[in-house]
Protein backbone atom coordinates (compact mmCIF):
# COMPACT_ATOMS: atom_id res chain seq x y z
CA UNK A 1 0.00 0.00 0.00
CA UNK A 2 1.47 3.56 -0.59
CA UNK A 3 0.54 5.68 2.00
CA UNK A 4 1.44 9.87 1.55
CA UNK A 5 1.85 12.00 4.62
CA UNK A 6 1.43 15.67 3.40
CA UNK A 7 2.45 18.66 5.80
CA UNK A 8 5.33 20.97 6.12
CA UNK A 9 7.20 18.86 8.48
CA UNK A 10 5.17 20.23 11.18
CA UNK A 11 4.96 18.02 14.62
CA UNK A 12 1.40 17.03 13.65
CA UNK A 13 2.81 15.54 10.10
CA UNK A 14 5.44 13.56 11.31
CA UNK A 15 2.56 12.36 14.46
CA UNK A 16 0.51 11.10 11.69
CA UNK A 17 3.39 9.44 9.58
CA UNK A 18 4.36 7.37 12.74
CA UNK A 19 0.66 6.63 13.77
CA UNK A 20 0.55 5.06 10.04
CA UNK A 21 3.13 3.22 10.22
CA UNK A 22 2.94 1.88 13.53
CA UNK A 23 -0.62 0.70 13.16
CA UNK A 24 0.26 -1.03 9.81
CA UNK A 25 3.14 -2.53 11.56
CA UNK A 26 0.36 -3.96 14.16
CA UNK A 27 -1.83 -5.19 11.80
CA UNK A 28 0.56 -6.52 9.40
CA UNK A 29 -0.13 -5.04 5.88
CA UNK A 30 2.90 -3.72 3.88
CA UNK A 31 2.92 -0.25 3.29
CA UNK A 32 5.75 2.66 1.94
CA UNK A 33 4.93 5.58 3.95
CA UNK A 34 6.18 8.76 2.45
CA UNK A 35 5.93 12.53 3.83
CA UNK A 36 5.67 15.24 1.00
CA UNK A 37 6.66 18.27 2.75
CA UNK A 38 6.59 20.17 -1.44
CA UNK A 39 3.84 23.10 -1.11
CA UNK A 40 3.10 22.56 -4.80
CA UNK A 41 2.85 18.93 -4.35
CA UNK A 42 0.56 19.40 -1.61
CA UNK A 43 -1.69 21.92 -3.55
CA UNK A 44 -1.80 19.33 -6.23
CA UNK A 45 -4.16 17.07 -4.24
CA UNK A 46 -6.28 20.00 -3.30
CA UNK A 47 -5.79 19.74 0.08
CA UNK A 48 -5.67 23.14 2.22
CA UNK A 49 -5.51 21.37 5.93
CA UNK A 50 -2.34 19.92 6.68
CA UNK A 51 -1.41 16.99 7.57
CA UNK A 52 -3.28 15.12 4.69
CA UNK A 53 -2.82 11.64 4.12
CA UNK A 54 -3.06 10.23 0.68
CA UNK A 55 -3.47 6.24 0.04
CA UNK A 56 -2.90 4.93 -3.37
CA UNK A 57 -3.52 8.09 -4.78
CA UNK A 58 -6.56 9.24 -2.94
CA UNK A 59 -6.93 11.83 -0.51
CA UNK A 60 -8.58 10.09 2.10
CA UNK A 61 -7.92 13.07 5.51
CA UNK A 62 -7.29 17.08 5.31
CA UNK A 63 -6.48 18.51 8.59
CA UNK A 64 -5.11 16.99 12.17
CA UNK A 65 -3.99 14.02 13.53
CA UNK A 66 -5.98 11.27 12.45
CA UNK A 67 -7.44 8.50 15.03
CA UNK A 68 -5.93 5.33 15.29
CA UNK A 69 -9.23 3.42 14.65
CA UNK A 70 -9.41 5.28 11.23
CA UNK A 71 -6.37 4.97 10.37
CA UNK A 72 -6.95 1.26 10.79
CA UNK A 73 -9.96 1.70 8.69
CA UNK A 74 -7.76 2.97 5.43
CA UNK A 75 -5.46 0.31 6.13
CA UNK A 76 -7.61 -2.42 5.88
CA UNK A 77 -10.05 -0.94 3.37
CA UNK A 78 -13.00 -1.55 4.88
CA UNK B 1 -12.67 8.53 20.12
CA UNK B 2 -13.30 7.42 23.63
CA UNK B 3 -14.96 10.97 24.25
CA UNK B 4 -17.35 10.00 21.43
CA UNK B 5 -17.77 6.45 22.86
CA UNK B 6 -19.22 8.17 25.75
CA UNK B 7 -21.36 10.66 24.96
CA UNK B 8 -22.64 7.54 23.02
CA UNK B 9 -23.18 5.95 25.95
CA UNK B 10 -24.74 8.73 27.46
CA UNK B 11 -27.65 9.23 24.08
CA UNK B 12 -28.36 5.54 25.40
CA UNK B 13 -29.08 6.07 29.21
CA UNK B 14 -30.57 9.49 28.79
CA UNK B 15 -32.38 9.52 25.40
CA UNK B 16 -31.07 11.37 21.96
CA UNK B 17 -31.40 14.84 24.38
CA UNK B 18 -28.87 13.02 26.54
CA UNK B 19 -25.69 15.51 25.36
CA UNK B 20 -27.36 18.08 25.41
CA UNK B 21 -28.96 17.97 28.61
CA UNK B 22 -25.45 17.71 30.08
CA UNK B 23 -23.94 20.32 28.06
CA UNK B 24 -26.95 22.84 29.82
CA UNK B 25 -26.27 21.08 33.44
CA UNK B 26 -22.34 22.21 32.67
CA UNK B 27 -22.99 25.43 31.28
CA UNK B 28 -25.52 25.99 35.24
CA UNK B 29 -22.67 25.02 36.61
CA UNK B 30 -19.87 27.31 35.09
CA UNK B 31 -21.74 29.97 35.72
CA UNK B 32 -22.37 28.91 39.65
CA UNK B 33 -18.55 28.73 40.56
CA UNK B 34 -17.98 31.60 37.85
CA UNK B 35 -19.97 33.86 40.52
CA UNK B 36 -18.31 32.15 43.58
CA UNK B 37 -14.96 33.09 42.41
CA UNK B 38 -14.20 36.03 44.15
CA UNK B 39 -15.35 35.21 47.79
CA UNK B 40 -13.72 32.46 47.18
CA UNK B 41 -10.39 34.28 46.23
CA UNK B 42 -10.95 36.08 49.30
CA UNK B 43 -11.11 32.93 51.49
CA UNK B 44 -8.06 31.83 50.09
CA UNK B 45 -5.99 34.59 50.73
CA UNK B 46 -7.66 35.05 54.32
CA UNK B 47 -6.11 31.35 55.16
CA UNK B 48 -2.89 32.76 54.69
CA UNK B 49 -1.36 34.81 57.39
CA UNK B 50 -0.75 37.49 54.29
CA UNK B 51 -2.05 40.73 54.96
CA UNK B 52 -4.40 41.56 52.14
CA UNK B 53 -3.23 44.95 51.55
CA UNK B 54 -0.05 44.05 51.67
CA UNK B 55 1.99 43.77 48.45
CA UNK B 56 2.39 39.93 49.03
CA UNK B 57 -1.38 39.73 49.40
CA UNK B 58 -2.62 41.58 46.70
CA UNK B 59 0.05 38.98 44.34
CA UNK B 60 -1.87 36.23 45.96
CA UNK B 61 -5.57 37.49 45.75
CA UNK B 62 -4.58 38.27 41.65
CA UNK B 63 -3.17 35.04 40.77
CA UNK B 64 -5.87 33.09 43.16
CA UNK B 65 -8.62 35.35 41.41
CA UNK B 66 -7.93 35.36 37.64
CA UNK B 67 -6.32 32.13 37.12
CA UNK B 68 -9.34 30.13 37.83
CA UNK B 69 -11.35 32.59 36.16
CA UNK B 70 -9.23 33.08 32.92
CA UNK B 71 -8.81 29.12 32.66
CA UNK B 72 -12.78 28.80 32.97
CA UNK B 73 -13.44 31.88 30.75
CA UNK B 74 -10.96 29.70 28.03
CA UNK B 75 -13.16 26.47 28.29
CA UNK B 76 -16.43 28.18 27.86
CA UNK B 77 -15.12 30.52 24.89
CA UNK B 78 -13.10 27.49 23.42
CA UNK B 79 -16.07 25.25 23.38
CA UNK B 80 -18.31 27.20 22.06
CA UNK B 81 -16.52 28.37 19.40
CA UNK B 82 -15.82 24.66 18.70
CA UNK B 83 -19.20 24.11 18.20
CA UNK B 84 -19.87 26.90 15.32
CA UNK B 85 -16.61 26.00 13.83
CA UNK B 86 -18.19 22.96 12.96
CA UNK B 87 -20.86 24.01 10.99
CA UNK B 88 -17.80 25.65 8.60
CA UNK B 89 -14.43 24.22 6.63
CA UNK B 90 -11.81 25.95 4.61
CA UNK B 91 -13.39 24.38 1.34
CA UNK B 92 -16.71 25.23 2.15
CA UNK B 93 -15.28 29.09 2.83
CA UNK B 94 -13.28 28.78 -0.55
CA UNK B 95 -16.49 28.29 -2.19
CA UNK B 96 -18.17 30.97 -0.82
CA UNK B 97 -15.41 33.45 -1.93
CA UNK B 98 -13.98 31.64 -5.17
CA UNK B 99 -15.18 34.61 -7.77
CA UNK B 100 -16.08 37.11 -5.29
CA UNK B 101 -15.77 40.81 -6.53
CA UNK B 102 -13.67 42.55 -3.83
CA UNK B 103 -15.24 44.98 -1.59
CA UNK B 104 -18.03 42.63 -0.92
CA UNK B 105 -15.42 39.77 -0.85
CA UNK B 106 -13.27 41.46 1.82
CA UNK B 107 -15.55 41.47 4.16
CA UNK B 108 -17.21 38.11 4.22
CA UNK B 109 -12.99 36.90 3.83
CA UNK B 110 -12.58 39.01 7.36
CA UNK B 111 -16.01 37.40 8.74
CA UNK B 112 -15.08 33.92 7.89
CA UNK B 113 -11.63 34.34 9.01
CA UNK B 114 -12.80 34.48 12.26
CA UNK B 115 -15.59 31.07 11.84
CA UNK B 116 -13.62 29.24 9.82
CA UNK B 117 -11.22 26.27 11.25
CA UNK B 118 -7.88 27.46 10.67
CA UNK B 119 -4.44 26.37 12.27
CA UNK B 120 -0.97 28.57 11.49
CA UNK B 121 0.68 25.85 10.44
CA UNK B 122 -1.78 25.15 7.58
CA UNK B 123 -1.21 28.56 6.09
CA UNK B 124 0.52 28.18 3.03
CA UNK B 125 -1.60 25.30 1.65
CA UNK B 126 -5.12 27.53 2.33
CA UNK B 127 -3.52 30.33 0.65
CA UNK B 128 -2.58 28.33 -2.38
CA UNK B 129 -5.80 26.52 -2.48
CA UNK B 130 -7.55 29.98 -2.40
CA UNK B 131 -5.23 31.68 -4.75
CA UNK B 132 -5.12 28.55 -6.80
CA UNK B 133 -9.35 28.35 -6.89
CA UNK B 134 -9.80 32.21 -8.10
CA UNK B 135 -10.24 33.78 -4.33
CA UNK B 136 -8.62 37.09 -5.42
CA UNK B 137 -5.24 38.20 -3.64
CA UNK B 138 -6.79 40.75 -1.39
CA UNK B 139 -9.79 38.81 -0.25
CA UNK B 140 -7.37 36.02 0.58
CA UNK B 141 -5.19 37.92 2.72
CA UNK B 142 -8.38 39.35 4.03
CA UNK B 143 -9.03 35.55 5.62
CA UNK B 144 -5.40 35.41 6.66
CA UNK B 145 -4.99 38.03 8.62
CA UNK B 146 -8.40 38.31 10.44
CA UNK B 147 -8.09 34.14 10.96
CA UNK B 148 -5.16 34.21 13.51
CA UNK B 149 -6.22 38.03 14.80
CA UNK B 150 -9.75 38.01 15.60
CA UNK B 151 -9.46 34.67 17.65
CA UNK B 152 -11.73 33.53 20.28
CA UNK B 153 -8.90 33.25 22.86
CA UNK B 154 -8.03 36.65 22.77
CA UNK B 155 -11.09 37.68 22.72
CA UNK B 156 -12.79 35.74 25.25
CA UNK B 157 -9.98 36.55 27.34
CA UNK B 158 -10.45 40.64 26.93
CA UNK B 159 -13.86 40.08 27.48
CA UNK B 160 -13.47 38.35 30.81
CA UNK B 161 -10.34 40.60 31.91
CA UNK B 162 -10.76 43.99 30.62
CA UNK B 163 -14.23 44.52 30.14
CA UNK B 164 -16.77 44.03 26.66
CA UNK B 165 -16.54 47.28 25.64
CA UNK B 166 -12.72 46.76 25.00
CA UNK B 167 -13.42 43.46 23.60
CA UNK B 168 -15.92 44.74 21.55
CA UNK B 169 -13.91 47.11 20.31
CA UNK B 170 -11.11 44.55 19.52
CA UNK B 171 -13.29 42.66 17.28
CA UNK B 172 -14.62 45.80 15.15
CA UNK B 173 -11.20 47.06 14.58
CA UNK B 174 -9.91 43.32 14.04
CA UNK B 175 -11.94 42.83 11.14
CA UNK B 176 -11.32 46.37 10.26
CA UNK B 177 -7.52 45.73 9.52
CA UNK B 178 -8.33 42.52 8.05
CA UNK B 179 -10.99 44.15 5.56
CA UNK B 180 -8.87 47.26 4.58
CA UNK B 181 -5.46 45.95 4.35
CA UNK B 182 -6.82 43.03 2.15
CA UNK B 183 -8.61 45.44 -0.50
CA UNK B 184 -5.46 47.65 -0.11
CA UNK B 185 -3.43 44.58 -1.19
CA UNK B 186 -6.15 44.00 -3.84
CA UNK B 187 -6.00 47.11 -5.20
CA UNK B 188 -2.27 47.27 -5.25
CA UNK B 189 -2.57 44.56 -8.37
CA UNK B 190 0.24 42.34 -6.94
CA UNK B 191 -0.65 39.07 -8.65
CA UNK B 192 3.17 39.44 -9.86
CA UNK B 193 4.47 39.40 -6.53
CA UNK B 194 3.76 35.46 -5.90
CA UNK B 195 5.92 33.22 -6.82
CA UNK B 196 5.66 32.17 -10.53
CA UNK B 197 4.71 28.74 -9.61
CA UNK B 198 2.10 29.49 -7.49
CA UNK B 199 0.52 31.83 -9.95
CA UNK B 200 1.16 28.58 -12.42
CA UNK B 201 -1.35 26.45 -10.44
CA UNK B 202 -5.06 26.09 -10.85
CA UNK B 203 -7.21 24.16 -9.31
CA UNK B 204 -10.99 23.62 -9.07
CA UNK B 205 -13.45 25.36 -5.96
CA UNK B 206 -15.09 21.78 -6.23
CA UNK B 207 -18.37 22.15 -4.48
CA UNK B 208 -17.22 21.53 -0.84
CA UNK B 209 -18.57 18.09 0.43
CA UNK B 210 -21.31 18.77 2.95
CA UNK B 211 -20.69 18.99 6.63
CA UNK B 212 -23.06 16.15 7.77
CA UNK B 213 -22.99 16.20 11.64
CA UNK B 214 -24.94 15.33 14.21
CA UNK B 215 -25.60 17.27 17.34
CA UNK B 216 -23.76 14.63 19.43
CA UNK B 217 -20.73 14.96 16.77
CA UNK B 218 -20.60 19.00 17.30
CA UNK B 219 -20.48 18.79 20.87
CA UNK B 220 -17.92 16.02 20.52
CA UNK B 221 -16.12 18.64 18.37
CA UNK B 222 -16.59 21.61 20.50
CA UNK B 223 -14.72 19.07 24.00
CA UNK B 224 -11.99 17.93 21.54
CA UNK B 225 -11.20 21.70 20.68
CA UNK B 226 -10.88 22.46 23.95
CA UNK B 227 -8.88 19.68 24.77
CA UNK B 228 -6.58 20.41 21.96
CA UNK B 229 -6.64 24.63 22.62
CA UNK B 230 -7.10 24.79 26.68
CA UNK B 231 -4.71 21.64 27.02
CA UNK B 232 -1.78 23.43 25.15
CA UNK B 233 -2.45 26.59 26.54
CA UNK B 234 -3.25 26.26 30.06
CA UNK B 235 0.89 26.82 30.82
CA UNK B 236 1.09 29.79 29.18
CA UNK B 237 -1.77 31.87 31.02
CA UNK B 238 -1.19 30.52 34.15
CA UNK B 239 2.96 32.04 34.22
CA UNK B 240 1.13 34.92 32.29
CA UNK B 241 -1.03 35.52 35.61
CA UNK B 242 1.96 34.73 37.68
CA UNK B 243 3.97 37.85 35.76
CA UNK B 244 0.78 39.85 35.99
CA UNK B 245 0.45 39.01 39.76
CA UNK B 246 3.97 40.58 40.24
CA UNK B 247 3.88 43.58 38.67
CA UNK B 248 0.26 43.78 39.94
CA UNK B 249 1.78 43.36 43.47
CA UNK B 250 5.39 45.15 43.29
CA UNK B 251 5.60 47.55 39.67
CA UNK B 252 5.03 51.06 41.33
CA UNK B 253 2.08 52.65 39.05
CA UNK B 254 4.27 55.49 38.15
CA UNK B 255 6.58 53.99 36.49
CA UNK B 256 4.65 51.79 33.91
CA UNK B 257 2.80 55.09 33.11
CA UNK B 258 5.83 56.79 32.32
CA UNK B 259 6.80 53.90 30.08
CA UNK B 260 3.36 52.91 28.43
CA UNK B 261 1.50 55.48 29.32
CA UNK B 262 -0.85 57.78 26.64
CA UNK B 263 1.39 60.78 27.01
CA UNK B 264 4.34 59.38 25.11
CA UNK B 265 3.54 58.97 21.29
CA UNK B 266 6.36 57.27 20.18
CA UNK B 267 4.92 54.18 22.58
CA UNK B 268 2.79 53.00 19.91
CA UNK B 269 5.11 52.56 17.27
CA UNK B 270 7.44 51.01 19.80
CA UNK B 271 4.65 48.29 20.60
CA UNK B 272 4.35 47.22 17.15
CA UNK B 273 8.36 46.86 17.07
CA UNK B 274 8.72 44.67 20.09
CA UNK B 275 5.65 42.62 19.12
CA UNK B 276 7.11 41.42 15.54
CA UNK B 277 9.44 39.02 16.49
CA UNK B 278 7.70 38.25 19.43
CA UNK B 279 5.46 34.68 18.62
CA UNK B 280 2.74 33.67 21.31
CA UNK B 281 -0.72 32.81 21.35
CA UNK B 282 -2.59 35.74 22.56
CA UNK B 283 -3.43 33.82 25.92
CA UNK B 284 -0.15 34.07 27.28
CA UNK B 285 0.06 37.59 26.67
CA UNK B 286 -3.26 38.97 28.11
CA UNK B 287 -3.05 38.34 31.74
CA UNK B 288 0.09 40.42 31.69
CA UNK B 289 -1.80 42.71 29.03
CA UNK B 290 -4.51 42.95 32.23
CA UNK B 291 -1.80 43.87 34.30
CA UNK B 292 -0.21 46.64 32.67
CA UNK B 293 -3.76 47.99 31.71
CA UNK B 294 -4.70 47.79 35.68
CA UNK B 295 -1.27 49.64 35.88
CA UNK B 296 -2.08 52.64 33.62
CA UNK B 297 -0.45 51.74 30.69
CA UNK B 298 -2.67 52.78 28.26
CA UNK B 299 -4.83 50.40 26.33
CA UNK B 300 -4.29 51.18 22.71
CA UNK B 301 -0.49 50.70 23.30
CA UNK B 302 -1.07 47.54 24.48
CA UNK B 303 -3.65 46.40 22.17
CA UNK B 304 -1.20 47.58 19.47
CA UNK B 305 1.69 45.61 21.20
CA UNK B 306 -0.57 42.31 21.20
CA UNK B 307 -1.80 42.59 17.63
CA UNK B 308 1.37 43.08 16.25
CA UNK B 309 2.82 39.86 18.38
CA UNK B 310 -0.04 37.63 16.85
CA UNK B 311 -0.89 39.31 13.21
CA UNK B 312 2.79 40.01 12.22
CA UNK B 313 5.45 36.97 13.84
CA UNK B 314 8.81 36.79 11.68
CA UNK B 315 8.30 33.02 11.80
CA UNK B 316 4.40 33.11 10.17
CA UNK B 317 6.97 35.76 7.66
CA UNK B 318 8.92 33.13 6.93
CA UNK B 319 6.95 30.07 6.29
CA UNK B 320 4.89 32.90 4.02
CA UNK B 321 8.15 33.55 1.80
CA UNK B 322 7.61 30.15 0.45
CA UNK B 323 4.81 31.60 -1.51
CA UNK B 324 5.26 35.69 -1.48
CA UNK B 325 8.25 37.36 -3.33
CA UNK B 326 9.62 39.45 -0.29
CA UNK B 327 8.55 42.83 -2.04
CA UNK B 328 4.95 41.51 -1.27
CA UNK B 329 5.59 40.01 2.37
CA UNK B 330 7.16 43.83 2.96
CA UNK B 331 3.69 45.53 1.52
CA UNK B 332 1.53 43.02 3.90
CA UNK B 333 3.78 44.01 6.47
CA UNK B 334 3.31 47.76 6.24
CA UNK B 335 -0.16 47.27 5.34
CA UNK B 336 -1.08 46.04 8.60
CA UNK B 337 1.52 47.51 10.82
CA UNK B 338 0.19 50.79 9.41
CA UNK B 339 -3.15 49.48 10.52
CA UNK B 340 -2.22 48.13 13.87
CA UNK B 341 -0.96 51.81 14.49
CA UNK B 342 -3.61 53.28 13.44
CA UNK B 343 -5.85 51.31 15.97
CA UNK B 344 -3.33 52.22 18.80
CA UNK B 345 -3.80 56.10 18.33
CA UNK B 346 -7.22 55.40 17.93
CA UNK B 347 -7.89 53.41 21.46
CA UNK B 348 -5.53 55.46 23.08
CA UNK B 349 -7.60 58.76 21.91
CA UNK B 350 -11.13 57.02 22.48
CA UNK B 351 -10.18 55.19 26.21
CA UNK B 352 -6.63 56.72 26.97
Amino acid sequence: MDVKVLGSGCRNCLNTAEIITAKAAELGVPVTVEKVTDFAAIAGYGVMRTPGVVIDGKVVHAGGVPSADDVARWLTGA
Amino acid sequence: MDMMQRLAAMEDRLGPGGPAVLVVGALVAWAGIYVQLGPLADGVVALTPLDPASHNGAALRFFVYDAPKVLMLLVLVVFLMGIVRSFFSPERTRALLSGRAEGLGNVLAAGLGVLTPFCSCSAVPLFIGFVSAGVPLGVTFSFLIAAPMVNEVALGLLFGLVGWQVALAYLGFGLTIAILAGWTIGRLGLEAWLEDWVLALKTEATAAPAIDMTPRARIGAGIEAVREIVGKVWPWVLGGIAVGALIHGYVPQDTMVSVMGSEAWWSVPVAVLLGIPMYSGAAGIIPVIEALIGKGAAIGTVLAFMMSVIALSLPEMIILRRVLKPRLIAVFVAVVGAGILAVGYLFNALFG
